[in-house]
């Protein structure tokens, strides 16, 4: 592991971690040094993250839990401070879509949604946040969303429960800013994952054009994961010390103004 | 590994606080930095000690109000280094006034260094740009260009100002390679800070006691503001265009 990573000797839990933006950012933190604790529903996609850290070197592991249960977050949390010994940076990044109006959505699918995207946050920082305060500091980091700034269509549970990320992440931010944890939130705009795949899939959109209609903006292309990686590693790194509060929006452009 | 090897860097305002963090910053992680500034004794310290540390660096006298010297340092810094890959707009001034007591020169001369030098600067460095196939802008805004502050008038305004050409000129040119973001730092320990204090009457402690009631109970440094203009001038941020980063210490989270 190299000695002047950025985040060197520091330990990372990061959910949603079995794929896509979650899976990048495992990769990216363990290649910069830190030591990664990743949570998953998908227990084959983050045991392969973790072989893949160990191989080269790093220092990973993997529970697979659902984090919308708090007995699930605390075992995940007991095990990262069992195993590493400490919590530097808390990256809350599970996180799921349902594309209805609020006719067509269920209310399952409602609780469903807001327990995944944001009841989670509140319970894992609920854990973590006495181990950072005890060791003197920490960061944390959510994935919110373009559409927790703006309003989309056919989206209208996601786009609540990422407005409530956003605000959840200011909220949390004033009240242990004292205590030196940083709290942010990254708003990727449309990233090449799995869920952009299941968006088109639950719209009924062949996949092509959904992509295509997905580039439209300044920087005509939608974003890679590991580009959502390099804004969460500088949210979470020391460079970023005077950062809390804020909404980092990573979009192409996305939400600048009309091409 | 340095961050900004072979780049180019023209930074305007850097001869004190924000833009000489940057300038010496940027210096140290490889890239070829022109300054420019009004104050030519400061402008030659700063290019003394980047020259000193085994950086590349000119200065360039210029008034970023005027097109003319825009223009100038664009076609210096080009001549010099070869080519321009980065452009930091941070050159500002600040006055304390309301409408009542801000009068139409203070007006003109906060709008025109912190708004229109912004789009003077950067409409002579976008062609160069555009001609190798991109580069990256980053305009330094303020958490005053998000949310309103008092007796800050004019510089509320330039700063909201600066935040939508941010994004307006993110639209136009992302399809040509051209990232363009800024930065909305909180108060940061630099020049500007006590003569803000002077010029609003209030002594140092008090009005130092106010910038630091802020979730992280402190101002910013210019080298943690500086950190921001690396990340977005380096390819780290290479899907963010239209951005308004803000480095507050929280000062606006609530």
């Amino acid at each position: 592991m190299p000695l002047s990573g950025r985040v060197t000797e520091k330990v990372a839990l990061i959910t949603g971690a079995a794929s896509g933006i979650g899976r990048a950012t495992a990769l990216l933190f363990a290649r910069e040094g830190a030591a990664v604790a990743l949570a998953d529903l998908n227990i084959d996609g983050g045991q392969r993250v973790v072989d893949q850290i160990t191989k080269s070197g790093g220092r990973a592991f993997f529970e697979g839990i659902d984090v919308t249960r708090g007995a699930d977050c605390q075992r995940l949390v007991e095990r990262a401070i069992r195993e590493f010994g400490r919590i530097d940076i808390l990256f809350n990044n599970a996180g799921i879509i349902r594309r209805a109006t609020v006719l067509e959505l269920s209310e399952d699918d409602w609780d469903r949604v807001m327990a995944v995207n944001v009841k989670s946050i509140y319970l894992l920082s609920r854990e973590v946040i006495p181990h950072m305060r005890k060791a003197g500091g920490g960061t944390i980091i959510n994935t919110a969303s373009g559409w927790g700034l703006t309003g989309g269509a056919r989206a209208a549970v996601y786009c609540a429960s990422k407005g409530a990320v956003v605000l959840l992440t200011k909220a949390m931010a004033i009240d242990h800013g004292p205590q030196k944890i940083r709290v942010n939130c990254i708003c990727p705009g449309d990233t090449d994952t799995g869920m952009l795949r299941e968006e088109a899939q639950q719209l009924g959109e062949e996949n092509s054009r959904f992509l295509a209609e997905a580039a439209k903006r300044p920087l005509g292309r939608v974003g890679t994961p590991e580009e959502i990686a390099q804004a969460a590693l500088y949210l979470a790194s020391d460079v970023s010390s005077f950062v809390t509060g804020t909404a980092l929006v990573v979009d192409g452009g996305g939400l600048a103004g009309s091409v | 590994m340095m961050r900004l090897e072979n780049k180019v860097a023209l930074i305007t305002g850097g001869t004190s606080g924000i833009g000489e963090a940057v300038a010496e910053m940027f210096a140290r992680e490889g890239a070829k930095v022109a300054i420019t500034g009004r104050n030519e004794s400061r402008g030659h310290a700063v290019m003394a000690r980047i020259l000193k540390a085994g950086g590349k660096t000119i200065f360039l006298r210029t008034d970023v109000r005027k097109a003319a010297e825009c223009q100038r340092a664009v076609d210096e810094t080009q001549r010099s280094f070869g080519r321009l890959d980065i452009l930091f707009n941070n050159a500002g001034v600040f006055f304390p006034q309301t409408a009542l007591e801000c009068s139409e020169e203070e007006w003109d001369l906060q709008i025109d260094i912190n708004l229109k030098g912004t789009f003077l600067m950067s409409k002579y460095a976008l062609g160069p740009m555009i001609a190798q196939g991109g580069g990256v802008i980053i305009n330094n805004s303020s958490g005053w260009g998000i949310v309103g502050g008092d007796k800050a008038v004019a510089y509320c305004a330039s700063k909201g100002g600066v935040v939508l050409l941010t994004k307006a000129m993110a639209v136009d040119h992302g399809r040509q390679g051209i990232r363009v973001n800024c930065i909305c730092p909180g108060d940061v320990d630099t020049p500007m800070l006590p003569e803000d204090a002077r010029m609003r009457g209030l002594d140092w402690k008090t009005y130092l006691a106010g910038c630091e009631n802020r979730p992280l109970g402190r101002i910013g440094t210019v080298d943690e503001i500086a950190k921001a203009v690396l990340f977005l001038a380096s390819d780290d941020s290479s899907f963010m265009t239209g951005a308004a980063l803000v480095v507050d210490g929280g000062g606006t989270a609530d």
